[in-house]
Formats: C-alpha cells, structure tokens, sequence
C-alpha cells in the first residue's frame, strides 16, 4: 500500500469539485481519507482539504494523482522523516518518534517504506544496505543506531474496514455485558475455522496457497480464571482440535492445570467436589515442585506424570508457549521466563502470522499482548469484570472486542460453534 | 451604459489551429470580416453600449477577441496568461491598454493559465469559471481571493466548447442562456443547483454548434450570432429583444459576438 496527500483549495463544496475527486479516487481503485478540512465562514471564503490517498501500487497511485490533478489536487509536498544517531545502548535519541500499533510508513529518499513488526510504543529504527525500517523496543536500541525523530515524513495508516462483514467489522464497539454475544462468539469461531483450513493448507501444500490476510495461527491468552471455573476441559478440547497454536500466560495457568492432572483440584479446591481438599493449599507447590524436578512441563507430559488438560494438549498439539513470571509466582515452574525483557521478545517472536487474539480471564497478559499486537489483528478480550475489555481499551488497544462473561461460559459457547458435543 | 473594449481586425487572420474550428485552409476573407464586425459594433452602440477600441496589430490575428484581455471589476484587473504560445504574445499589449488607461492590473499570484472573462462569467452574487480546455482550476482559487467573489469551477469536457463563453451566457435579469453538453455531470449539476429550472434557457445543439451562447447582453439587449432561431424565440418568451447579427467570418477562428468585447468597468 502506498500513499500521497493532497490539497484541492477553493469553493469546491458548491462547484461539487470535492466530490467528483473522492469519486474520481475510489473510481480509479484507491481509498482516501479526509484528513483536514476547513470550510470557510462567508461564501466567499475558500474550502481547503487535506486528503490522504492510498492505492496498492505505485503505479495506481500516480494514475490518481494524475486524474485528478487537473481538478485542483495538488500533492502536499512532504519531507523525508528526520532521523537521529543513538549515542548509548538502551537509550533513545531526544525527541523520538513514538509508534502506534497501526500501520505505519516513513518516508525516506523520497519513498514511502512501510515499518516492520509494528507495535504501540515503540521507536523506529532505520538500518541501510540492505535497507531495513524496523519498530524496535527502547531496551533492544544499540549505541549508533539510526532512530527516527519528530512527526514529519510519517504517515500512520487508519485502520481499513473489514471487506466481510463480521464481528470484527465493528471492532472496538464497546464493552456491556448488556449486550447479546452469541453472534459475537459465533464470527470468532467461524474466524478460527478458516484460520485452521488455511494453516491446513500450508501443512498439506506447502506455502503457496494460503491467504496471507487470515493468518495461520490463533493466539491464546488465558488465566488460571479458566481453570477455576471448569473450562479446563473444553481449552484441552480447543487445543486438540488444532484451533489454537500459540499459548501466552503465565505460571499459575499451566501450575493450576497440572495441580487439576495430579490432585483434581484448582487451588486447593475440587474441581468436581466443589469443595475444599484437606491442605489443598499445597497442591499447586507441590505441582510445581514436581514439574520443577522433571525439569519442564514438557518433561513432565512426556515421562507421563501429566496425563490430561491444557498443558498436555499443547505439548501434544507443539503448541508455541510464551510463559511470563510475575513477581507473585510461586515456584515458578522452569518454563516460565523470569526476565520480562526477554519475556516480550519471546512473546514478540511468536506473532507473526497470529491472524486471532483471544484473551480470556487475564488482566496483566491481555494488556501485555495488547501492547505487542499490531492493530490489524482481530482481538477479542473476554473477563467477567468490565473493567479488564474497557483498560485494555484504554491502554491504546481500542481494536479488541470485549465480551463481559465467564471465561468457562465462552470457551463452551465457542466450542459448541466448533462442533463441541460436551 | 455598458463600455466595452473592442479591436478592429485589421490583421485578423486563421494564422494557425488551436481550436476545432479553425482550419488555416479555411480562410478568413477580410474585407467580409471588417464588414460584420463594423456591423456587429453598430448593432452594440444601437443597444446602448460605449465602446473602448484598442490599436490592432500586425502579426496578432486573435487581439481581435478582447474577451480574453483580461478580467475587469472592481477597480481591479487580471490579465489573462494564454494557454497557447500564439496567444501569449497578446498578453503585453492588453496589459499596456490597461495600464494606459489607468487600469489597476494585479498579478494572478500563481503560475496557472487564465484566459480572461473568456472562461470567467458571472451575476451579481456568483461566478463561474470554465476550466480543463484552457483556464486552470487553481487560477479560480487566486481570483476568488482577489475580487472576494464565490467562483464555481465548471468543468469543460467538450473541445468546441473550449472557453464558458461559448456554451454559457448570464442574462441581465439572473436567468441563464447555456448548452448543458459542455459540461460534465458535476458542473451540470452545480449549474442546476445554482439556477432555478424557470431562469434556465437552455440552448439546442444545432444552436450551441452556431455560437449562440456567445451573446452579448445589454439590459433587454441580446446580441448573438445569426441563424439561432430556436435561441431567438427562447429569449422573446423570456422577455429579451435578441439581435441577429452576421459573424460567420469570426466563427471561423471559433469566436463570435461575445468573444469580439470585453466588459470594462
């Protein structure tokens, strides 16, 4: 995608000047944006209006450019973006531009380049021979790494509107648990389907055939919440179907699973009992330490000590884990990645190719993935309290769809949509 | 009184084609040309107009069509920057007869073709300016902020209707003479916008093919081209007094009565 803005000044309202260019861009194949306009105050007064044109070629965009150059349009003439030298390991230059999780391009040499591995907060490093335009962490820039600055030069993409029409078309529609989900529930399942047809289609033919746009992986971020409220099993289930392939979360997610493998409770409680075991509050320490003496939570499925739930279906189904420690973490179990720095480069590292975001009864990790996933990716945050869909929101992620209900209550509905018969 | 700005065409010619309508094989026979023009300005003093005749000169076959002088209003004038290179050598001697005779000229400020009130036409309230054949849009823009006036940019997709006052003709009393097959779906709409459907008159082709939207109006006073009988009974039913005048010589080099004047203040 490519992009140029215009300015067409004069009385163009009346004259229907501006109107018969957006007509002449959307004709010729492109899309616009108005991004500025000022209606004057008399009649006599000029109308001037910035609008941003966006084609899929080059060659698109100049055709454009030129139809409607002779109504008026002039191109804005834009400078290339500045860009400064850092001077230390882990610091940015002064006056850093800071990214958005939309799509974003820079103009360099006069050529617009799209950034790569786009994500919120980020800053923009620029590399040359080859050329590489690349959204980097502060803690990851390098003493001498060229960083752009300022605003000029930048163009941040809107985000297109779905061409179907499906859940995600409305995205960011608000959070009620006032609101009837079932169509919701039923877009995401259908949205999981042809992500797995076309992972299928990968595995099967190789990588030619497959839509780009979907994606082949569903991303899923859970909580313990999960396993508490009994939608341990139907997850598993979700798992084995191979409707999920990457796994972000933290210890006590996988702790509480295997605790439900080994003693058949969740913190202590009895899953089918629904009543306090005697020292329950052990169980989880005691999971823990065991998966701790195997070495990992694949040692442990693999020798045969966890036998069922999530974690065993997702070292079955080689399901990508990123697990991120916090500072509460009892244990923590070996697999989960103390260091949060290196934590969100593992996370960083497992999302290309996510083409669904679902977080589900976690408030930390959904806010953390949040902040890693470009806003092009459909998300769908789901807690039974308001308040995690709305911050999330809040915190910039304002493309997720949030769901007010219990995580156990949507994994059942999403897997019924999926053929589920428990 | 109306005061126009004429110019005998003592060296008027079909020197070269820039128009459809011209053809050099096609030429123009003088002494006929002097005749209907001389005609044409009695016809003009007749209906109450003092007429401002500038010195022609030799080697400009076309200074003969004042109309694309220049604009003039408010004590302000523009000069006209020609899209063809044969018309461009005029714009010094227009620019000298107004500065002679103590005319303000302002520059346009920007570097777009204008070609007078060729392409500039107007009521009281709101003008129009014809463009895509010979004026630039964005000329529109810098002449709107220098005689503060509403200018609406009609599009002109049709090349023997290549300046608005071939095809568009403001009358006195706010009504329209104009052939709508000049101009794209957009300014046909802005004119049906800005005109009631009773104050429209709109002209049929076999009329608009013989200039007849390239009228002189003075007061009740229409002067068109000869030949126009459909126009003719058009402007009696709308109370005007239209005046036939032979052209044909003018029509030629694609000009007719209006393009021969030019409206001073």
């Amino acid at each position: 995608m490519v992009t140029e803005t215009v300015i067409i000044k004069g009385h163009i309202i009346d004259s229907l000047i501006f109107a018969k260019v957006l007509d002449t861009i959307l004709q010729s194949g492109g899309t616009f944006d108005i991004s500025k306009i000022d209606v004057g105050t008399r009649r006599e007064d000029p109308t001037i209006a910035k609008i941003s044109i966006q084609a899929e070629s080059p060659a698109l965009l100049e055709k454009i450019l030129q139809t409607i150059q002779p109504h008026g349009a002039v191109v804005e003439r834009i400078s290339d973006c500045s860009t400064m030298i850092a001077t230390q390991d882990g610091v940015l230059p002064d006056s850093f531009y800071t990214t958005s999780h939309l799509p974003t391009q820079i103009r360099l040499k006069g050529q617009w380049i799209d950034v790569e591995a786009i994500e919120m907060d980020l800053a923009i490093r620029v590399r040359f021979d080859p050329l590489q335009v690349q959204a980097i962490p502060m803690a990851n820039v390098k003493k001498g790494d060229r960083i752009v600055t300022g605003r000029v030069g930048i163009y941040v993409f809107p985000l297109e509107r779905p061409k179907s029409r499906d859940v995600f078309s409305f995205m960011g529609a608000g959070v009620s648990s006032e609101r009837p989900y079932k169509h919701i529930i039923a877009d995401i399942a259908k949205r999981m389907w042809l992500i797995r047809e076309n992972r299928q289609k990968i595995l099967t033919h190789g990588s030619k055939d497959f839509n780009h746009n979907i994606g082949t992986k569903v991303l899923f971020v859970g909580g313990p919440a999960i396993v508490h409220s009994g939608g341990r099993d139907v997850l598993s289930w979700l798992i084995d179907e191979g409707f999920i392939h990457v796994l972000f979360s933290g210890n006590a997610l996988p702790a509480h699973d295997m605790e439900a493998s080994l003693f058949g409770t969740s913190l202590g409680f009895g899953l089918s009992a629904g009543c306090a075991a005697p020292h329950g509050h052990e169980h989880h320490l005691h999971t823990i330490n065991k998966v701790r003496g195997l070495g990992g939570i694949r040692q442990a499925v693999e020798s045969g000590m966890i036998k069922d739930g999530i974690m065993a279906s997702c070292i079955r189904q080689n399901v990508d884990m990123v697990l991120a420690g916090s500072i509460r973490d009892d244990g923590p179990l070996p697999d989960v990645v103390t260091d949060t720095i290196k934590a969100q480069g593992a996370m960083r590292a497992a999302l290309p190719d996510v083409g669904l975001a679902l977080m589900v009864a976690t408030t930390l990790h959904s806010i953390a993935t949040g902040n890693c996933l470009p806003a092009k990716i459909p998300s769908v945050c789901v807690d039974i309290n308001p308040a995690v869909p709305t911050k999330l929101s809040d915190r910039g992620s304002f493309q997720a769809v949030g769901l007010v209900m219990d995580s156990s209550s949507f994994l059942k509905e999403l897997a019924r949509e999926l053929n589920w018969s428990g | 009184m109306a005061r126009l700005l004429v110019c005998p065409p003592d060296y008027y010619g079909i020197e070269y084609e820039i128009n459809p309508w011209m053809r050099i094989s096609n030429a123009a026979d003088l002494e006929r040309s002097k005749a209907q023009w001389l005609n044409l300005m009695q016809m003009l003093e007749n209906s109450g107009a003092e007429l401002e005749k500038m010195t022609p000169i030799s080697g400009l076959p076309d200074l003969v069509f004042t109309a694309n002088a220049g604009l003039t209003c408010d004590g302000k004038t523009v000069i006209s920057r020609f899209r063809q290179s044969e018309r461009q050598r005029e714009e010094e001697y227009f620019k000298q007869w107004f500065v002679e005779h103590g005319y303000s000229v302002v520059p346009l400020g920007v570097e777009s073709y204008f070609e007078g009130a060729g392409d500039l036409l107007g009521f009281t309230d709101i003008w129009f300016g014809g463009y895509r054949q010979r004026s630039d849009i964005e000329a529109y823009t810098a002449l709107s902020k220098i005689y503060d006036k509403e200018i609406l940019p009609l599009e002109l997709v049709n090349n023997k209707f290549y300046h608005l006052d071939t095809c568009f003709c403001p009358l006195s009393d706010g009504e329209l003479l104009y052939y709508p097959g000049a101009f794209d779906s957009y300014a046909q709409e802005t004119i049906a916008n800005c005109i009631a459907d009773n104050r429209k008159l709109v002209v049929p082709q076999f009329d608009a093919e013989r200039f007849a939207c390239n009228a002189v109006c003075i007061d009740r006073h229409v002067i068109l081209p000869a030949g126009c009988h459909q126009t003719m009974d058009l402007l009696k039913h709308h109370g005007y007094m239209p005046h036939p005048v032979e052209l044909d010589e003018f029509i030629k080099s694609g000009g007719s009565a209006k393009c021969l004047t030019l409206a001073l203040d």
